[in-house]
């Protein structure tokens, strides 16, 4: 019946009263009820703010969370990036891409500097985060100390009074067992000296960044119905012990392509004789090095346009 | 100048370490344990025996502030407050009072320990839970507390489901210790022990308990260990003390009927 009222709303611009309704997939009132949580967690910085998660069109685990994040606050003027491993042409990121610039009519990019809205899972990109661009995270669990309590009433205890010396242990078994504190990724930190908050998984490496950062870092936990925030230009220390300080990872080489040897780098196995590069995970901060004419070591290896065939 | 240093240590010992006013405890119409009162001083082992069902869990859990009671005061010389009613604190309060000042040995450590961190790490987790952080410390104090009771220190990193029950509830029973808490909790703690693995644990308890000076109390059906560990005893019937003294006094003079069947219904080699 409505086929033609329907063709009219999809050809109609992305700000013409037709759009406004679903513009974004979600509806207003849900983009209002998660718009509320987030200047909740702003307002607390590190604290998990409870929001009714809705079913996305992808399953749990696919980044459900961060894509309500993203979808509550795009807008049409936006430049939207996405990225899962560091990565602008992985699968996931395609597709979340993709369907930001179908329902959302925004402009996508895979340049760090240009983009408002910058969606990932593991890394935070290695170009300097600057003033009013937003971080969105997808969190599969957002509580850090569920693998040692798995009661939420007293893990929410834990925070509201405090309770951290808990988190501790965890840090405790990774020196007793392996010498120094191994764990990597989703490593725990303190925000503003208040509330202990898991930083998604992204590597450790990437926890410095988040310590007085230019942008806005929202994380959002579809499954797990939480989202919390680092508002920008907010304290964040990783947790250590007084006598094993916390540290990055470090690598003896460099990126094989574009010979960075101060980004995350990823290792590949090329062959079954023992052949292995390290190239940089976050591809587009590689690119842009090797259009500057950084040379590393497998510089034009045919990797390279492995990476060119899928990210078109 | 001396007199009144002397005279605050008097008071510092006058006062009571634990001090309980008719404490009531009922489920709906069920008795849990009914008009409990007494005194306990920094130092005393109190036990509590009686058959089960006759309250003495109930009234541990109501003691330790894991269980309102329904009427009643349970008054802790708390480090930080004074004496004070456990359940007039503030949530926070109580909840930091019981890490600094208690500590609490269950009948089954699984319900005590972490199952899933190493041995080590649990008997290091009071310490972190009090601010420590520093690895090297917490390391050797945990180190120390396993050698006191008599724990194989090659087994500290493995994980207490690797051990055996005996083993386990001693690293419960460090767990509980190492952070020297002022008063302890027992809910039987040989309970599911054999017989000499009992005796060695009993053993050591009661020096522990012995050399920290701590205050303890110590539920048990068990007179042997009522017996062993207990400087005065209190006998509990469908929820209420029917008889109280010194151990000694109880067990060999026992005055109220079901003490006098609870003493000679010990089965005897």
């Amino acid at each position: 019946m409505n086929a033609q009222a329907n063709d009219a709303a999809l050809t109609a611009t992305s700000n013409s009263p037709e759009r406004y309704y679903t513009y974004g997939y979600l509806d207003e009132q849900t983009k209002r009820m998660i718009r509320r949580a987030i200047l909740k967690a702003v307002a607390i910085p590190g604290y998990q703010v409870p929001f009714g998660s809705r079913e996305m069109p992808v399953p749990y685990g696919w980044g459900t969370g961060g894509i309500q994040l993203t979808a509550a606050i795009i807008g049409p003027d936006d430049v939207y990036k996405c990225i899962d491993q560091g990565a602008d042409d992985t699968t996931n990121a395609v597709s979340i891409r993709r369907f930001f610039a179908k329902v959302a009519d925004v402009a996508t990019t895979e340049d760090t500097a240009e983009a408002t809205i910058i969606q990932s899972r593991h890394r935070i990109p290695e170009h300097p985060l600057k003033d009013g661009q937003i971080m969105v995270f997808q969190v599969p669990q957002p509580e850090p100390l569920r693998g040692l309590e798995p009661r939420e009433m007293e893990t929410r205890a834990m925070h509201a009074y405090e309770e951290y010396g808990l988190q501790y242990v965890s840090l405790y078994e990774n020196v007793s067992a392996f010498g120094r504190i191994a764990a990597t990724a989703g490593y725990p930190v303190m925000v503003d000296e208040r509330y202990l908050m898991s930083p998604s998984p992204i590597p450790k490496f990437d926890n410095p960044k988040l310590h007085n950062s230019h942008a806005l870092m929202l994380f959002g936990a579809g499954r797990e119905k939480r989202i919390y925030a680092i508002p920008p230009h907010t304290t964040v220390r990783s947790l250590d012990f007084e006598d094993y300080p916390f540290e990055t990872q470090k690598w003896e080489e460099s990126c094989a392509l574009c010979a960075a040897d101060d980004s995350y780098l990823d290792e590949v196995v090329l062959d079954d004789q023992g052949q292995r590069m390290f190239v940089c995970s976050d591809s587009h901060y590689c690119s842009d090095r090797r259009a500057q004419g950084f040379r590393g070591p497998m510089a034009g290896h045919e990797l390279v346009d492995i990476d060119k065939g899928a990210g078109q | 100048m001396t007199m009144t240093a002397h005279q605050e240590t008097i008071d510092q010992a006058d006062q009571p370490l634990l001090r309980v006013r008719n404490l009531s405890k009922h489920y709906g119409m069920i008795t849990g344990c009914r008009d409990v009162s007494f005194e306990m001083r920094p130092g005393e082992v109190l036990g509590i025996v009686g058959e089960s069902g006759s309250g003495k869990t109930t009234l541990l859990n109501c003691l330790s502030g894991r269980l309102p009671p329904s009427q009643g005061r349970v008054e802790f010389n708390a480090s930080r407050h004074g004496l004070v009613d456990i359940y007039d604190l503030s949530e926070p309060d109580r909840r930091r009072m019981q890490r600094e000042d208690w500590g609490f040995v269950h009948q089954n450590p699984r319900d005590g320990l972490r199952m899933r961190v190493s041995g080590g790490a649990n008997v290091a987790e009071p310490l972190m839970n009090l601010g420590r952080r520093h690895y090297g410390d917490m390391r050797q104090a945990s180190l120390d507390w396993l050698n006191r009771v008599e724990l194989d220190l090659s087994r500290i990193d493995d994980k207490p489901r690797t051990y055996s029950g005996g083993m386990q509830q001693r690293v419960q029973i460090a767990r509980n210790l190492i952070h020297a808490p002022r008063l302890v909790f027992m809910d039987e703690p040989t309970g599911g022990l054999d017989v000499s693995v009992q005796a060695r644990l009993l053993d050591l308890m009661r020096e522990l308990v012995r050399d920290l000076g701590l205050a303890a109390i110590l539920v048990t059906h068990d007179m042997a260990v009522a017996r062993l560990m207990a400087d005065r005893l209190m006998v509990m019937k469908s929820g209420a003390v029917v008889e109280t003294g010194l151990t000694d006094q109880v067990l060999d003079d026992p005055q109220h009927p079901y003490t006098q069947l609870l003493v000679s219904s010990v089965l005897q080699i």
